[in-house]
């Protein structure tokens, strides 16, 4: 099974050398059939939506509104934004390496959890200090829960996929256990919680902007994921070893390694996004922390093709989805599920996608070549 | 003192919870059996099962009939398992990532259709009462067996044969080892794959319809908690075999009655962990039949969960 993309050898080679429409050509494959495939499933949802009667144009257009209309509608899909990259970051580097991980959903939930345990303790820590170590804790559980996911498929070949979602049920239960038992707040009546966060252990904003600091991080660590797989020799080995793990260990590549530390870097971002649920939206550890942030990042990374450069735009997109949900419920009358039925028909289009690599001249560098 | 079981009430209670929670356990592993002998995995059957049980409720309180939303629901399970079948027909289509789309489309198409059916009350399947030998109440309940399990029983049985004997059974297993071989024999592997799944398909939706129909016996959008996902373990765990499908099936809803089998005599202390008991045995089963070096015995050759 390969899902990561093939090892691209020609990354490095400069267009000069080929010609600039050649590569080009080469380079626009990746870009033009997943909006093509997005657009397409935009397209059946429409469909679907004329079916049930009611109008794709006003939907689009909610949607548009609801979603980059406004400054305000701005500052709400980046809000959403913010977790969705930790999220996709989570599916994309087990991808590298040809592991199909769907359950960050459980990494955020006890990153969040372990954030909101911890701040309790460190409430008079200044913030300077506790902030960051609420992160590295969190970081540290995500990276245990879906490290351990990966080092089960290496040592003992246990299928990564069905694993890591029974895990995420697991640390689901596990969270409410948490926050309904030892790490209750009294306090807290009609919804169990974890201690209210002391304020200056809370994440501000991004200075005049209205989204917190989570957006500005997880863009880094996209951007860093990037440079990790495609600018370091580690990235390189990776993606060997996603292409053909047993021709990866005959050369003597540390696939057991590389495996162990792609899921618990993944597990770490997605462990990260719970931390900052906890210390910038929510205030304390709960259960909606369970939003189903890691179910639509595992779209996203299939989305981006597991490019961590590609996770940002396709992320405000769906973010987007995400966030004009409350909209359309109000003027549309649909139901709450709309998004999700949206976010399905795309999943099956870009999957289908897959099959037309490869089949259109237009991207074929050779007819390009100059002379 | 005849209600006052004691300890007892447990094992009593957890015997009867597995025989009313494995049911859909039961129909979507042997549907998830008939899918992967035929060489393709369908990780989809969470989003069937949910689809199912939303469609078999609806159906059931529109006719007043039970049997009604029964069929509808293996009807709909066939439609998602054939949409499945097709798609990963297509070259170069991940059989895995396909599943995980198609249980977002079917919770999600579930969840959209099956708004304006949370309140009203569809007729529920019906039941024997196995246990009219016993004065306790605590034993009726715990044996009164639904027409569903009993048919799941026979639908074991009738997997099995037809795997052993038939014809049918011997081309979905031919096409499950080796596409290469069943080409040399003139069979056409993406048709017997995308039946097959379209079968195993339908298996799930009527699981979907004991969720809704009996037990627990309403339409929400929490009815399904992953029993269509542990039912791809659970396969796994059976060695691909219907009747050891109907053992592990058991043995999966003693785990899921664990929990409230403890509620009921008045243990809450630590209840989300009781509750977890099930995923925790189905990844711990994963975990000890797995091996890194070779291949799980029983396996069909083209299965790409276990390559």
């Amino acid at each position: 099974m390969t899902i990561a993309d093939p090892v691209d050898i020609g990354t490095r080679e400069r267009f000069s050398s080929e010609g600039w429409l050649a590569w080009l050509a080469r380079r626009s494959e990746a870009v033009v059939i997943p909006v093509l495939a997005l657009l397409a499933g935009l397209a059946v949802f429409g469909v679907f939506l004329m079916l049930v009667g009611k109008s794709p144009a006003d939907f689009y257009g909610l949607v548009f509104q609801a979603a980059y209309g406004s400054s305000f509608s701005w500052q709400n899909t980046l809000s959403r934004t913010g977790p969705l990259l930790f999220a996709a970051l989570c599916v994309a580097l087990p991808a590298k390496l040809g592991l199909v991980v769907i359950g960050g959903e459980g990494a955020i939930v006890l990153g969040g959890v372990a954030a909101g345990a911890l701040a309790a303790a460190l409430a008079s820590w200044p913030g300077a200090i506790a902030i960051p170590v609420l992160g590295l804790a969190a970081s540290f559980v995500g990276a245990v829960w879906i490290g351990a996911i990966g080092w089960l498929r290496y040592a003992r070949g246990v299928n990564e996929t069905i694993a890591s979602l029974l895990t995420a049920y697991i640390a689901i239960a596990l969270m409410n256990h948490l926050v309904e038992g030892p790490f209750r707040d009294p306090a807290s009546l009609n919804k169990p919680s974890t201690a209210p966060l002391a304020e200056h252990l809370r994440v501000g904003n991004i200075p005049g902007w209205d989204v917190h600091w989570g957006l500005a991080v997880g863009v880094v660590v996209c951007i860093l994921s990037w440079l990790l797989i495609d600018r370091t020799t580690w990235g390189f080995a990776a993606r060997i070893a996603g292409g053909n793990v047993r021709a990866a260990e005959v050369q003597g590549l540390p696939v057991g390694r590389l495996i162990i530390s792609f899921t618990a870097l993944g597990g770490a971002f997605a462990g990260l996004a719970g931390m900052f649920e906890v210390t910038a939206v929510h205030g304390s550890a709960n259960a909606s922390l369970a939003a189903g942030y890691g179910y639509t990042g595992i779209l996203i990374a299939f989305l981006a093709r597991q490019n961590p450069l590609a996770i940002i735009p396709v992320a405000i997109l769906l973010a987007g989805f995400e966030a004009s949900s409350g909209l359309i419920q109000r003027r549309m009358d649909l139901p709450d599920a709309t998004v999700l039925v949206l976010q399905g028909f795309v999943f099956v289009a870009i999957l289908l996608s897959e099959s037309l690599y490869g089949r259109f001249k237009i991207f074929a560098p050779e007819r390009w070549r100059a002379g | 003192m005849e209600n006052d079981l004691g300890l007892w009430a447990i094992p009593i209670a957890i015997v009867g919870g597995a025989i009313r929670v494995s049911t859909p356990f039961l129909f979507v592993s042997l549907g998830e059996v008939l899918t992967e002998r035929s060489g393709r995995i369908n990780l989809g059957l969470e989003g069937t099962l949910v689809f199912g049980a939303m469609s078999g409720y609806a159906v059931a309180y529109q006719t007043g009939s039970p049997w009604a939303g029964v069929l509808a629901a293996a009807f709909a399970g066939a439609i998602f398992g054939l949409v499945h079948g097709v798609l990963c027909s297509i070259p170069k289509v991940n059989d895995i990532a396909i599943g995980i789309a198609m249980m977002l489309l079917g919770m999600g198409l579930a969840y959209f259709f099956g708004k304006p059916y949370i309140q009203p009350v569809a007729p529920d399947l019906p039941s024997f009462p196995l246990g009219w030998w016993s004065d306790l109440p605590q034993v009726q309940a715990a044996l009164r067996i639904n027409v569903l399990f009993i048919l799941g029983i026979a639908l074991a049985f009738a997997l099995w044969w037809m795997f052993r004997a038939t014809r049918v059974g011997l081309v979905i297993r031919v096409v499950g080892d080796s596409t290469d071989a069943a080409r040399a024999m003139g069979l056409r592997p993406s048709v017997v794959r995308t039946f097959a799944t379209a079968a195993g398909g339908a298996f799930a939706g009527i699981g979907g319809a004991y969720l809704s129909l009996y037990y627990p016996g309403s339409w929400n959008e929490g009815i399904s908690s992953g029993q269509g996902l542990m039912a791809v373990a659970l396969v796994i765990f059976a060695r691909w075999n219907p009747i050891a499908c109907f053992g592990a099936s058991l043995l999966f809803g003693g785990a899921g009655a664990l929990g409230p089998a403890l509620q009921s005599v008045g243990v809450s202390e630590g209840y989300y962990l009781y509750y977890a008991a099930p995923y925790v045995l189905t990844l711990f089963v994963l975990i000890a039949i797995s091996s890194k070096s070779q291949a799980i015995t029983g396996a069909p050759g083209e299965l790409s969960i276990t390559k």
